[in-house]
């Protein structure tokens, strides 16, 4: 298997990365990790002109953790994040959620970006982010914008990034104090895509959910945030009853489609279990420290 | 013209300089251009993991990196893994005596992988030790011979190499 001929160009400074990617236009295509695109590319699935290697880079491989946000340059690995003590004690939804993306050999490469930028509907990433309300930072050569997690995905491997634009950083806001995190996903095998998964931070103050965020991966087009579900759990002391009609309320919101990995009604379930799970994980941790 | 790279690369210790097709993959150039034949390719999209070698201290699959990204950098490959003398890496001994490979198409990559797991963790729990292996697949001698003899190192001091 070969790619299809390309350009090639490995820049090293932001700046002519996006004089290169704007005159490409929609021919062009950035290279971070190469673990979703190499593929891609092996399989002529696609076969753009231009590959823009963002590797050599050095500005994009910054990762900081501030008083108010965490920032994750676009050449940060997944292996980089799940490993930082500062993202373990401050975002620990996104360390232990990482831990499930793929094999340690990908984990070395990918980036948490380029899975962001990638959007497939079974990665943890985008979810993620959506979770944990984020920011995604655009730039091209005209200038640079902010795009909320949420205007970010538009449906199944879309986003709203323009032709000559790229992500250079992504951003979560610091969890507020009471926060608390659950996450779960069921692959047939380790390290596999979801086939179904659940990401929840819920507040908590004084035993009582006061907001959570609740997101469904694998579900086909991209991060699902269940709202109607959210809305069962605000007010609530996540007790058992709650989970279960969040759980419930997820089953009638998702709509997931049919592929070799599993029926519709498959998939449904178990976004319904992995709800479930989620969301005991983050109210076992309320009951403990309320942290974490 | 974007097409053609010269890069230099160190491998197994050796530093070659060679011109490139800006396509080919790290893969087909170790071992159509450099000829180590010992990494091997399965699957050519990321899923297998016979192909991996260790770049620049971290696993990587070489069918998903392009030869042209790894100009500067430091290779290793099952042709590096024995010592100096000749004698077999611990885990490549250990393979042998636990019988953890029947074809050995796999084994490579497996070998590379798991070195660098056990540096980072010397004494693995067999749970832990089937995560790390979770990446590799191999077709013929089954998993628990490659996860005892894996296990087999657990609580030696770290290998040297790769
Ligand atoms: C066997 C296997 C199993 C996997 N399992 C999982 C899994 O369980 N969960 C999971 O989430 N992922 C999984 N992945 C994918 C992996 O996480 C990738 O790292 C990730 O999807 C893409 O990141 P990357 O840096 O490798 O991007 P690349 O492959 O380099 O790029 C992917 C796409 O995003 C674009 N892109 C990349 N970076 C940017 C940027 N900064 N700005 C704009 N566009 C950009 C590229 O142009 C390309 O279109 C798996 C991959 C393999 C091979
Ligand atoms: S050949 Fe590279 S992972 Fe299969
Ligand atoms: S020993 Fe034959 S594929 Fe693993």
């Amino acid at each position: 298997m070969k790619p299809a001929w390309f350009d090639y160009h490995a820049p090293d400074n932001l700046e002519d990365a996006l004089v290169l990617l704007g005159d490409a236009g929609i021919d062009g295509r950035v290279l971070a990790g190469g673990q979703s695109l190499m593929p891609m590319l092996n399989m002529r699935i696609v076969t753009p002109s231009v590959l823009v290697d963002i590797n050599q880079i050095a500005s994009l491989n910054s990762l900081q953790a501030g008083p108010d946000e965490l920032r994750v340059g676009a050449l940060v690995r997944h292996a980089d994040l799940m490993r930082n003590p500062a993202v373990r004690e401050g975002w620990p939804l996104l360390a232990e959620a990482s831990n499930q993306i793929a094999h340690r050999t990908i984990r070395n490469r990918g980036t948490v970006c380029g899975s962001i930028a990638h959007n497939d509907p079974a990665a943890e990433h985008p979810s993620l982010l959506v979770t944990l309300d984020g920011t995604v930072v655009a730039a091209s050569a005209g200038g640079r914008r902010e795009i909320p997690a949420e205007d970010f995905f538009d449906g199944m491997m879309s986003t709203s990034l323009e032709p000559g634009e790229m992500v250079v950083e992504v951003r979560y806001p610091r969890p507020r104090k009471g926060a608390c995190f659950g996450f779960a996903e069921f692959a047939r095998r380790l390290g596999d895509f979801a086939i179904a998964g659940a990401a929840v931070m819920a507040t908590m103050n004084g035993g009582v959910c006061e907001q959570a965020r609740l997101t469904i991966i694998g579900m086909g087009d991209g991060p699902f945030r269940a709202r109607a579900a959210e809305t069962v759990l605000a007010g609530s002391t996540l007790d058992a009853v709650a989970i279960t009609a969040a759980a419930d309320e997820v089953r009638s919101a998702v709509d997931p489609g049919e592929d070799v990995h599993g029926s519709s009604s498959y998939r449904r379930h178990l976004a319904g279990v992995m709800t479930e799970r989620a969301l005991e994980q983050a109210m076992t941790r309320a009951r403990g420290d309320g942290n974490g | 013209m974007a097409r053609e790279k010269t890069i230099q690369v160190t491998v197994n210790g050796r530093a070659f300089e060679k011109t490139v097709s800006v396509r080919r993959s790290l893969a087909d150039f170790i071992r159509e251009d450099l000829h180590y034949t010992g990494t091997h390719l399965g699957c050519e999209h990321g899923v297998c993991g016979a192909c991996t070698v260790s770049m620049n201290g971290r696993s990587v699959r070489s069918c998903l990196t392009l030869a042209v990204q790894a100009d500067g950098a430091e290779i290793t490959t099952i042709e590096g893994l024995r010592n100096e003398d000749g004698t077999r890496h611990p885990i490549q001994q250990a393979f042998l005596e636990g019988f953890a490979l029947q074809c050995g198409y796999c084994t490579p990559g497996f070998l590379i992988t798991a070195i660098e797991f056990l540096e980072e963790n010397p004494d693995p729990t067999e749970a832990e030790v089937r995560e790390a292996l979770s990446g590799n697949l191999c077709r013929c001698s089954g998993y628990q011979a490659i996860v005892d003899a894996v296990m087999s190192m657990s609580g030696k001091p770290a290998p040297e190499n790769a």
